[in-house]
């Protein structure tokens, strides 16, 4: 490792850092890239090559990380945990959700209520990666 | 049986910079600090707590591989190295002004949780800092 190459990283952690914090921002490429001091094609190459997924691929599943949070711990509809988490529309959020987590919104609340861990632990355990990332489409994954 | 938690290692990836951020920034102060072989064996502890030393270790030979040396130092630059290292405070905005004045890197403003209210930033290196000022439980 040179520290270049770990210089680079810390930048990157910053912009991960700052999706973790910012994800009910409406977030985009452009910001996190000058927030890492990179441009914007240097950013997406390095960010995935740093944590193995692009930024909007990560923005994602913390988005819907703390949607399925909020979907099992409080009393908010779908609706307003939708716009909670940064997703502008219901139909995207549905989408996107039923994509990563493998079944809607609605149907995932009946799980019930989570275990009480403290929300950093949480944000870091429970954001979906498993199996069902597999099936994203090619495009998806290109895509900033 | 066991009694209580003496010395956490944090990998750090620089000595010099790393008392910098915990003495000069956080509040710790340098409990042991003496050249043990080719180690610089360096302990940092809150004067509140004493008994709870942190080693801010190198990475580096002879204790590892140069090789592995990188491979930790690349975690913990992609925050991934384990240093987690959680904090009490009395006050969390207070504590949160008083580190900004210290010119600390703060992303954050301290935000309400279920268990208190809290903030996170990072070391000069990629380790997680988190400081919260804890809800007292319900009296039973």
């Amino acid at each position: 490792m040179s520290r270049a190459s770990e210089d680079s990283n810390l930048r990157m952690l910053r912009a991960r850092d700052a999706m973790d914090r910012g994800y009910a921002e409406p977030l985009d490429v452009p910001a996190l890239a000058r927030l890492a001091h990179v441009s914007e094609a240097h950013f997406i190459r390095t960010f995935k090559a740093t944590f193995g997924e692009t930024p909007h691929r990560y923005l994602q599943r913390r988005r819907v990380e703390r949607a399925m949070t909020l979907l099992r711990s409080s009393d908010r509809s779908v609706t307003d945990i939708c716009m909670d988490v940064g997703f502008a529309s219901l139909g995207t959020f549905s989408r996107v959700f039923t994509e990563i987590v493998g079944e809607p919104p609605s149907v995932y609340r009946r799980r019930g209520p989570l275990a009480p861990v403290p929300s950093c632990f949480g944000m870091r355990w429970l954001r979906p990666s498993g199996e069902t990332a597999l099936s994203e489409k090619p495009g998806d994954a290109a895509r900033p | 049986m066991l009694n209580t938690i003496s010395i956490t290692s944090l990998y750090v990836l620089d000595q010099d910079q790393a008392l910098d951020f915990y003495v000069g920034k956080l509040g710790f102060e340098v409990q042991t600090d003496q050249q043990f072989g080719p180690m610089r064996f360096l302990t940092v502890a809150l004067p509140s707590d004493p008994g709870h030393a942190v080693l801010l270790e190198l990475p580096a030979p002879p204790s590892v591989s140069p090789e592995i040396a990188g491979q930790v130092r690349d975690l913990v630059t992609k925050g991934a190295g384990g240093g987690h290292l959680f904090f009490t405070t009395d006050d969390a905005h207070k504590t949160h002004a008083e580190l900004k004045e210290r010119g600390v890197d703060l992303p954050e403003e301290p935000v309400v949780q279920p268990y208190g209210i809290d903030f996170g930033l990072r070391d000069p290196f990629g380790n997680s800092v988190r400081i919260a000022q804890m809800t007292p439980p319900p009296s039973a």
